[in-house]
């Protein structure tokens, strides 16, 4: 059973939904039923499994309906038709105080343009969460400044958000989220408003804050490097259909369809492809010239010994950790990934 | 179905309408002898016709008697509750030293605008003067200020949760809208003359219809308040589990507080223009010595007076409005904090 499950999710926005069922169901697109009903489809039976401690990432463009799936998930939306499973509770049928409980409890959430309390110092504001669930003070305050030494924001518990930069706010958000102590993260386009240099630094930051704490994350974003850099699985939206799921090299190797295809046309591969991925098992390879081989770590990305391969145009002989060797890399191997379909 | 609904009410309102034509036709005294007249004689066609004539005046000032009659001591309570507030919080006023009463005002305007000197000292040379004009103004000054304070405790006890209810419901906000667009053109003396009839003369019909008059700014703008509230922040205050009550409390009030500040500011302006309007039937404070020079066609008098209430206004309008910049400066999510 995976930790959550989406099952054929429906989201119509308007003002008679559910009439306009039969039709969604039917296959209508999107522009025509806009056109006849002034209804906009949001979701499109999306169904979606997420594991358990990993990171799923959501990606699509503006108005895809990215937003909108993970408001699903702590119910700030109501889907018109389809059920949440979460750890196989069915939190459609939970009642409103359930709800708050399990929004206080289980699920966090990370906004786009930071949503922080302005009223609100940033311990206060990374206290929120722990005030909900009727922490005392001392308490809150404790857990507050352990979270803000975290993410790194000592000495600036006392001021107000207005007072620090973009990439500071978004911190505090970080922050407030990991204090509940949830075991669910939403994270909603959480690193669009920051510049490249500090968002790709808080990219760091949550990978490393996620290596020990092993939260289900979903993040979305409209950004295919961020999601390639922070995904164990991607799921991709167009126009609130779920075109394809999958591992980030499935979605770069084997993209479903023309707009994946897309979206992949100008990433740079031998940015995010690791040498185990490419690798010919060593009882698969036979005849390679074992003269002139170079050691290659198995997680090490290709971009990162391609230079030395070119140079002395060596074949690659590809380790494990403890040095074990895992299989081989030949010219072939790398052109046929480095070169774009 | 929806469209059903639409045509039914549309019918109920055409027959409603033929309903007021009939009966206001049949209480006609100068109507023509026979309906059969009307389609004899066209002569009705060129010029409007004495028996098309809606009897509302009529049925007005029966409501009003019956209500009078019927239902006098509700407004009597009314009346009693009113006047003893006003009487405690004037004669307290009028019996404490003046310049006891002018450091309490200062002391007010000092905390209330972030203890900043310069709204401090021109908020109590303004009230210096109010009496320095005339040492009678001083006494008068104090009636108006607190016929004034009566009715904007009125308004924002009434005003502000009516706004708060209309932020969240849009049906509700639908209905309040053009109740307040009629509070706000139908013409003060409509509401004050039935005023009296229901409370007397005197300070009660004053404080109700600058109640009527002043309270819609303070109802639209602590709706808009709350409705401006940034709504991820009101959507991260959900998603960490806040409930309705939490919410309001912790998030939107204390963010939508410079707006509603600001109606409150609206409200005090609106509600002293309305306290001078309000001395024609017979409200004593600065309004009569307005009314006096302008009877007596004693221009310095006149001036001397509305001088003085300029001068309450400054006052009045400067506390309330550094309150609300005070809040401001501290909730504004974009700009930085000067150094």
């Amino acid at each position: 059973m995976s930790k959550i499950e989406i099952k054929n999710i429906y989201k119509i926005f308007g003002n008679k939904p559910q009439s306009i069922m039969p039709m969604v169901k039917n296959g209508g697109t999107k522009d025509d039923i806009l056109e006849q009903t002034g209804h906009t489809i949001g979701l499109d039976n999306v169904s979606l499994n997420i594991e358990e401690g990993e990171t799923f990432v959501c990606m699509g463009l503006s108005g895809s309906g990215k937003s909108t799936l993970i408001r699903h998930i702590n119910r700030l939306i109501d889907p018109t038709e389809g059920e949440i499973h979460i750890d196989g509770t069915n939190i459609m049928n939970c009642t409103s105080d359930q709800l708050i409980d399990w929004r206080r409890n289980r699920i966090s959430m990370v906004f786009q343009r930071f949503g922080l309390f302005p009223h609100k110092t940033v311990m206060q504001n990374v206290g929120y969460g722990l005030e909900m669930q009727g922490k005392s003070e001392n308490n809150r305050d404790k857990i507050a400044m352990e979270k803000i030494d975290a993410v790194g924001l000592n000495g600036f518990e006392n001021q107000f958000p207005n007072q620090l930069s973009g990439g500071m706010q978004q911190r505090v958000g970080l922050a407030r989220a990991l204090a509940t102590n949830s075991d669910i993260m939403l994270m909603d386009e959480a690193f669009s408003a920051l510049d490249p240099l500090i968002r790709s630094d808080m990219q760091k930051q949550l990978i490393d804050l996620q290596s020990e704490l092993k939260k289900t994350i979903i993040f979305i974003t409209h950004d295919l490097d961020e999601s390639l850099r922070l995904g164990d699985h991607i799921g991709i939206l167009n126009a609130g259909k779920l075109v394809q799921v999958g591992t980030p090299i499935d979605i770069i190797m084997k993209p479903a369809d023309d707009y994946v295809k897309a979206f992949v046309k100008d990433v740079n591969r031998a940015r995010v492809i690791k040498a185990k991925i490419i690798m010919k098992n060593s009882n698969e390879v036979n005849g390679i010239d074992k003269s002139n081989l170079v050691k290659v770590q198995e997680d090490q990305f290709i971009e990162e010994f391609l230079p030395q391969i070119v140079c002395s145009s060596a074949n690659c002989e590809v380790v494990d950790k403890s040095g074990n060797v895992k299989g081989y890399i030949t010219n072939k191997e790398l052109q046929e990934t480095l070169t774009k379909s | 179905m929806f469209k059903d609904k639409k045509n039914l009410f549309n019918l109920s309102l055409l027959g409603i309408f033929i309903w007021l034509l009939i009966s206001s036709y049949n209480s006609s005294k100068r109507k023509p002898e026979t309906v059969g007249e009307l389609f004899k004689d066209f002569s009705w066609l060129s010029d409007w016709p004495k028996w098309l004539d809606l009897p509302l005046m009529p049925w007005i000032n029966k409501m009003f008697k019956a209500l009078n009659e019927n239902y006098g001591f509700i407004f009597e309570a009314i009346n009693n509750v009113l006047l003893a507030m006003l009487m405690g919080l004037k004669n307290f006023l009028v019996q404490a030293p003046w310049p006891l009463v002018i450091i309490g005002v200062v002391i007010l305007a000092y905390f209330a605008s972030g203890k900043k000197i310069k709204t401090t000292v021109s908020v109590g040379f303004c009230t210096f003067f109010i009496g320095f004009l005339h040492p009678r103004f001083w006494d008068k000054a104090i009636e108006t200020t607190s016929i004034m304070i009566i009715s904007i405790f009125l308004c924002m006890v009434i005003g502000v949760p009516i706004g708060i209810w209309m932020s969240r419901a849009n049906k509700v906000r639908e209905k309040i809208l053009p109740i307040l667009d009629l509070m706000q053109t139908i013409p003060a003396f409509v509401y004050l003359i039935p005023g009296i009839m229901l409370f007397g003369l005197g300070a009660v019909p004053a404080i109700i219809a600058t109640f009527i008059y002043a309270v819609p700014p303070l109802v639209r703008l602590t709706d808009l308040g709350i409705r401006l509230v940034d709504t991820e922040v009101t959507e991260a205050a959900d998603a960490f589990g806040a409930s309705k009550k939490q919410k309001l409390w912790g998030v939107q009030i204390p963010l939508a507080l410079p707006n509603i500040m600001q109606g409150v500011n609206q409200c005090t302006m609106m509600a002293l223009s309305m306290v001078v309007i309000a001395s024609m039937i017979g409200t004593r404070g600065l309004g009569d010595e307005v009314l006096l020079g302008l009877q007596q066609l004693n221009v310095g008098r006149a001036a001397e007076a509305g001088i003085a209430i300029v001068l309450l206004a400054i006052v009045l309008d400067r506390i309330t409005q550094s309150y609300g910049e005070t809040l401001q400066e501290r909730n504004s999510p974009a700009k930085k904090v000067k150094e």
